[in-house]
């Protein structure tokens, strides 16, 4: 019946993709048009029928319908229904076949493009496009399918089959397991799809780059197409991550916005070469640069988003987000294996080609600085890189020692941790460096820049930035690092608004326009550049926000009862009452009020509160948060301790400046946005004052 | 008199220095969360991967929790407790790998790497030429030539050129 | 070196490439340690990858060798374990299904004790002195138990959680591996039986 019609589609849409990725090749090599149209005709069907099939699964997932294995995985009588719908995501097989359908959207999407001037590209894009597609949609059909049901044997057990196997009966449980209490939060609900957005838009540029390098037009033109898809990718990409970090606030009760798990650095990293991609283009773009570079990072982003999907599949690395163990590792690790060496092969071919056409002319150049920002994300990526996969190497490598005694010294195998420590003993320093970038790069000249012309360009806002560490060490701060950190962060802000304020100055001097029409025009003129500015200035605010937490955060825990009270620095927290309910989605809610007070005066109510699931056994506590731009007091009740109103263990933490942490990801997040703003194709150049005509940049 | 007073001072003298060293051998009041949180904190639960001791809600943590307490009370210092989760426990416990065998890699790749990177910043540095002067190729350049002031006009015609790009 | 100068017509591009020595293109060596590294990295993720999948220990095979000291302080090494049948059990106080399989353990030893061919030996995983003694009292377990001090045991089997239990025959091969707690004492004696021999 209806899941019937899903596993057809979706075999359906196998054979297509298959079909259209040897149609592509084949055109390509014979060159013919013929062929390559029905490539692309083929990668257009494979979005209808994918959407068949993700609503059949939508389907069986709202009507409560366990005999399939998956809905019985993800779903439970007690779930409402908008939650039945993002259960699509919240298991394996799902996510795999949402992934799936999140590629054919961007791949038809690409398809309808025009693609007058850039005909040689289409078969090779189509081609790795669907290749990648096929590869998801042959996990789901032959590993993870989750339109298989429970059947029951004449013996009693249950076995699970897509199709009815002889002499079994169809077995339908009575209810389901249901969501992680942990995913029932509206920052989980949209952070896998917003992260296999991401994900799934770098294939594009991905694809774009191995049809340039195939075909040998490894000018910017494929940069110029893809970016902004690169821009897209960028976007979904760190809302996904801003999302997680927010949950992980919220919910998961440490005080904290990233752990360093394993899993979401195996997502950060992606972002990493993301970002140095997203950067160094633009060098390619100007000065015919750093072309080996951008090659290098899209092939490492696209084959960091497929092992960013795998790592938290295969159960490789087990943490927070640890899903089942599954066969699916090795197809994953051949997959990655294979396209990496593939495209490898193919960049080692064309290296020469690859050759910049233009020199570095000094150290203090935009290009010197732009290779330094590329060096720095990549110097970031190794770090997380081997955080990530260092434990299960030596745990793995173990074997070693156990094979050559003599070596069993070294190869102990013993599982270590590599936690937030190493973490956080490393990365700032790189974090560090790229503060200083932000406030450098935007006034360095393009080639030919000395130390003088940087100097004269930054020395006005530099000096006023000075003013922040003076008036910090004055207000008593000690933390050295804290103060350093502060000021870098004055510094970016300062140089930017000065470019900002420099820039439309200049433009209502020469065109006696109003300051604030000619900062809007500006802006509206070059979205790139100016949103890049305004992402900048969010990543400072999320930085002060970091900065805050990292070094000044203090916490305390007491079990106090009723009517008791917890101080920590300038608060008190009593203890005010208690209150314990079933809810009817299958919760008992332990809430407890407490009162807030600062110095003496109240001001706040919070409303910690502790969830019982019952049909999972799980606790999950939802935090008490007041949260101001100078600081939050955060307090939950302790989940693993008995609650009554003689005694109540509360944890408070005092995050100071975390606000600016969430206020900085929403403008980051606008300031992308506004920097992939399309614009009109306006050629037009408005010079007021007379130009050197023998300038080679105003012909055409 | 005097060696009345004498042998009373005396005894009260060697009644307090015992006092003393009695309750200085006293254990401790019990431990505050706080104190158990602040070693907590920086060991790693051993079943639940990536959890620190202080947050980890399971039966187990909240016991080894307890034992911290136990070990504060008696009076043992921080690293004697460290010391104590990694022999019952292993090296995973701890937040970091100790710097031993192959562990040591997890400290030295990212020096290497740092090194690296400066060697690939040298080499693009050395392969520059010194810019020669080119007075009859036109300024196809945007940038201003570095001996004169960015004057509006330049600025100008460089955000001109920049718009017309990006 | 000379110089060659040449006009462009895109606009975008500068016009004056040179030709330099290949000092951009990645010299040989480079490319060699890079495609050895990659290799390298793929071979070192297939292993681990197996490895994952093997999961624990496998049957048939030699199982790591171990010392266990007590909690009474006796050890139990490859001497006390060799020709006889040993049924290797990770536990843990706060392991709930672990008190399910206690009494069926604790009634198979006093059964088989007496022969003086097996033995048992119970491995509290991750677990507290303490705690441990109380569940030991608690199920009046007489054989013996120990930590896994510094889980390198429980880290040379490979378990993945407890219970575990693994019964090693005469011949010091993995015989049998219970990935769960035993349901019945049948279970367990229907384990033990056949690799008691003559």
């Amino acid at each position: 019946m209806i899941a019937n019609l899903g596993f057809g589609t979706l075999i359906l849409t196998f054979i297509v993709s298959i079909y259209g990725a040897v149609a592509a090749f084949l055109g390509a090599r014979r060159n013919s048009p013929a062929l390559v149209d029905s490539a692309r005709n083929a990668m257009l069907l494979t979005f209808p029928l994918l959407t068949v099939t993700t609503l059949t699964l939508i389907y069986l997932l709202v009507g409560v319908h366990f005999q399939y294995q998956y809905v019985s995985e993800v779903i439970s009588n007690s779930m409402p229904v908008s939650l039945r719908i993002t259960a699509l995501w919240g298991g394996q097989a799902g996510s795999l076949i949402f992934w799936s359908w999140l590629m054919s959207a961007f791949a038809s999407a690409v398809a309808l493009r025009k693609w007058d001037r850039d005909r040689e590209f289409l078969p090779w894009v189509i081609l790795v496009s669907l290749v990648t597609l096929a590869f998801f949609l042959m996990l789901s059909v032959f590993v993870e399918n989750p339109f298989v049901s429970f059947w029951a044997t004449p013996a009693g057990n249950l076995i699970t089959s897509m199709f009815h196997p002889a002499g079994t009966t169809l077995y339908i449980p009575p209810d389901g397991n249901g969501m992680n209490p942990y995913l029932r939060h509206p920052g989980m609900i949209f952070h896998p799809p917003a992260l296999y957005l991401g994900f799934v838009s770098f294939v594009i540029p991905y694809a774009f780059a191995m049809a340039a390098l195939i075909t040998g037009r490894t000018d910017d033109r494929w940069i110029h197409i893809t970016r902004r898809w690169t821009l897209v990718a960028y976007i979904f990409l760190s809302i996904g991550l801003l999302l997680g970090a927010r949950w992980a606030y919220d919910v998961l009760g440490w005080g904290g916005y990233w752990g360093w798990d394993s899993v979401e650095v195996s997502s950060l990293i992606p972002w990493l070469t993301g970002t140095a991609f997203l950067h160094s283009v633009m060098i390619q773009e100007k000065r015919g640069m750093l072309k080996h570079w951008n090659m290098l990072l899209i092939i490492l982003t696209y084959d960091l988003v497929i092992l960013g999907t795998f790592l938290t599949r295969s159960g490789l690395l087990s943490s927070v987000h640890a899903f089942a163990e599954s066969a699916i590792g090795p197809l994953f690790f051949g997959f990655i294996g294979l396209t990496l060496i593939a495209s490898l092969s193919l960049l080692s071919r064309r290296w020469n080609d690859l050759k910049s056409t233009a020199e570095m002319g000094s150290v203090f150049s935009r290009e010197f600085l732009f290779l330094l920002n590329n060096l720095l994300f990549i110097l970031l990526f190794i770090v997380c890189f081997l955080g990530v996969w260092f434990p299960v190497l030596t745990d793995a490598m173990g074997i070693v020692g156990q094979k050559v005694p003599f070596l069993s010294r070294i190869f102990t195998g013993q599982k270590v941790t590599v936690g937030p420590e190493w973490y956080k003993g490393i990365t700032p320093f790189f974090f560090g460096g790229l503060l200083l970038l932000m406030a450098i790069a935007p006034l360095s000249a393009w080639k030919s820049s000395t130390y003088r012309t940087v100097a004269r360009a930054i020395w006005k806002p530099f000096a006023v930035s000075l003013v922040v560490p003076v008036v910090l060490i004055i207000f008593g701060m000690q933390s050295w690092v804290a103060i350093l950190a502060f000021w870098l962060c004055a510094f970016v802000v300062f140089v930017t608004l000065y470019d900002f304020w420099r820039a439309a100055w200049a433009r209502h001097q020469s065109r006696q326009e109003n300051l604030f029409l000619a900062l809007w025009h500006l802006l509206g003129k070059n979205r790139r550049r100016y949103g890049g500015y305004i992402v900048h200035l969010g990543a400072v605010m999320m930085a002060i926000g970091i900065i805050g937490i990292e070094f000044f955060q203090t916490e305390t825990q007491k079990t106090i009862p009723q009517g008791g009270e917890i101080g920590l620095g300038h608060y008190t927290i009593q203890f005010t009452s208690l209150s314990s309910f079933n809810t009817q989605d299958g919760r008992n809610v332990a809430r407890a009020v407490v009162s807030v007070y600062k110095d003496g005066k109240f001001v706040s109510e919070l409303y910690p509160r502790r969830d019982y699931y019952n049909e999972s056994q799980q606790y999950v506590t939802i935090v008490g948060l007041r949260s101001t731009p100078q600081d939050d007091l955060y307090v939950i009740l302790a989940d693993w301790q008995s609650l009554s109103t003689t005694g109540a263990t509360f944890k408070v933490y005092h995050n100071p400046l975390v606000w600016w942490l969430w206020r900085g990801m929403i403008v980051f997040v606008l300031g992308t946005l506004f920097a992939a703003w399309p614009t009109r194709e306006s050629q037009r150049v408005l010079a007021k004052k007379a130009v050197p005509v023998t300038s080679k940049a105003f012909g055409s | 008199m005097r060696k009345s007073i004498f042998a009373f001072g005396f005894s009260i003298f060697f009644i307090l220095v015992f006092a003393g060293i009695a309750s200085a051998q006293q254990p401790q009041a019990t431990p505050s969360d706080d104190q158990v949180n602040a070693i907590a904190k920086q060991l790693y639960c051993p079943v639940c991967e990536n959890t620190p001791l202080d947050v980890c809600p399971t039966t187990a943590c909240a016991r080894w929790r307890d034992l911290i307490r136990q070990q504060l009370a008696a009076g043992k210092t921080e690293q004697e407790i460290k010391d104590f989760f990694v022999a019952q426990y292993g090296a995973r416990v701890l937040g970091t790998p100790p710097p031993r065998g192959i562990n040591l890699l997890v400290y030295l790749v990212p020096v290497v790497a740092v090194v690296a990177g400066a060697y690939i910043l040298f080499r693009v540095y050395r392969s520059w030429k010194r810019p020669i002067p080119l007075p009859q190729s036109p300024p196809t350049d945007v940038a201003p030539p570095p001996a004169q002031a960015a004057t509006e006009d330049e600025y100008i015609h460089r955000l001109e050129e920049e718009v017309r790009k990006g | 070196m000379d110089e060659i100068v040449t006009e462009q017509t895109e606009p975008t591009e500068q016009p004056e490439p040179t030709e330099r020595p290949a000092q951009k293109i990645i010299p040989r060596w480079g490319r060699i340690i890079a495609w050895v590294g990659l290799f390298a990295l793929l071979a070192i993720v297939a292993m681990l990858l197996l490895r994952n999948l093997q999961g624990p220990v496998a049957v048939g095979q030699v199982p790591p060798t171990f010392t266990l000291t007590t909690f009474d302080g006796k050890q139990y090494g490859p001497a006390e374990m060799s020709g006889k049948v040993v049924l290797v059990n990770f536990w843990a106080s706060w392991c709930k299904p672990c008190e399910q399989e206690a009494p069926d353990l604790e009634t198979a030893w006093e059964d088989y004790q007496p022969r003086g061919d097996v033995l048992f030996l119970g491995i509290a995983w991750t677990d507290t002195e303490s705690a441990s003694l109380a569940y030991i009292d608690r199920f009046k377990i007489t054989y013996p138990n120990g930590p896994d001090l510094g889980t390198v045991i429980s880290q040379a089997y490979r378990i993945t959680g407890v219970p575990e239990t693994y019964i090693i025959d005469k011949q010091g091969k993995l015989a049998y591996a219970k990935l769960s707690p035993f349901t019945s004492l049948a279970e367990i004696k229907a384990a033990i039986d056949p690799l008691l021999g003559p």
